[in-house]
């Protein structure tokens, strides 16, 4: 059992390097899935200019009805954004655990080139054997 | 209504109940700033309690915010995962059409919104670590219909503006309300 819905991975500039869906009804075509991670981009970039005190960051939780939307960005500025059930726990630390994965499997590899999507076959593995797992077993770490 | 101490009893008749769990606490710091929209645009009313960082002007401020928000509602009809048939991006949505955000954090604040299906945007801008304020922004619509809608002076689509006493009495009920349900957080 997933548990979540989607996963997104934007470069430094705005663009999708990354998309997988894990079983929603709303799988999108990749066209779609561009537009809506540039969109994401500025809103995030517009949020941090209505803050009322400085040293904002930009947004890390969206709640919406049906699906949260949890952000987290690297030091360099790298997006990762799951879309999950309302109130899913853990999601941070899931966030946390696929950039780790991201640096180890992608940015370590000779081969990829810096801001292109990502076509690397260990990230993938790793990535969907750190989805499903159980939860359980995803605090242990 | 023991929260309003010291208010007319004819005041405290018009007013909705409080919601639950709403406290006689101390004032407190939680609201940094509220905006009200109409379908339209225009900024209906803003006020503000805290806001140390202004970047831009009014005006532009005001565009910034229901454009930003305009985009969100579109993408999140868009990205919702529950339903299959999306319109397009950037089709303007009705109100109430395709799912909505209700709140949205950062590290410094917290945007708490809510759409009514005549097209008013409430924002409520918070301190990061508050509730759910879905409950206070209902309550702070009822005040708005009470007090602003059900005045017969007051022109639709225009800024609520310190004309009547009656809007004096909606903004000092709207301050206290604020900081009493805020607060509580």
């Amino acid at each position: 059992m997933a548990a979540i819905y989607s996963l997104f991975i934007i470069n430094k500039s705005g663009g999708l390097i990354y998309y997988k869906d894990y079983g929603s009804a709303g799988r999108m075509d990749t066209n779609d899935s561009l537009r809506l991670a540039s969109l994401w981009h500025s809103m995030h970039a517009i949020s941090q200019q209505l803050s009322p005190t400085t040293g904002c960051n930009g947004i890390d939780l969206l709640r919406a009805d049906t699906f949260d939307l949890h952000c987290f960005q690297s030091l360099t500025g790298t997006k990762f954004f799951v879309i999950c059930e309302p109130s899913a726990p853990y999601m941070e630390s899931l966030l946390k655990v696929i950039y780790e994965l991201y640096t180890d499997y992608v940015l370590k590899n000779p081969f990829y080139e810096m801001e292109m999507p990502i076509r690397c076959e260990l990230f993938d593995l790793n990535l969907s054997q750190v989805v499903q797992k159980d939860r359980v077993a995803l605090l242990a770490r | 209504m023991q929260f309003f101490s010291g208010s007319t009893s004819t005041e405290s008749s018009l007013l909705p109940a409080a919601p639950p769990g709403t406290g006689a606490g101390g004032p407190g710091n939680n609201a940094h700033m509220l905006y009200i929209f109409n379908r339209a645009g225009v900024c209906l009313l803003y006020r503000e309690w805290n806001r140390p960082l202004r970047t831009l002007d009014p005006q532009q401020d005001h565009k910034l915010m229901f454009g930003l928000l305009f985009s969100l509602r579109s993408f999140t009809a868009k990205i919702d995962p529950t339903t299959a048939e999306k319109g397009n991006l950037g089709v303007p949505l009705l109100p109430g059409q395709g799912c909505s955000f209700y709140s949205f954090k950062t590290n410094t604040y917290q945007l708490n919104f809510m759409e009514t299906p005549s097209g008013i945007k409430l924002i409520l801008i918070t301190h990061s670590r508050t509730g759910d304020q879905r409950e206070a922004l209902k309550y702070i619509y009822n005040l708005y219909v009470e007090y602003v809608v059900k005045n017969p002076l007051y022109v639709p689509g225009t800024p609520i503006q310190y004309v009547h006493s009656a809007f004096l009495n909606y903004y000092s009920v709207l301050k206290r309300v604020l900081l009493l349900i805020v607060s509580d957080n």
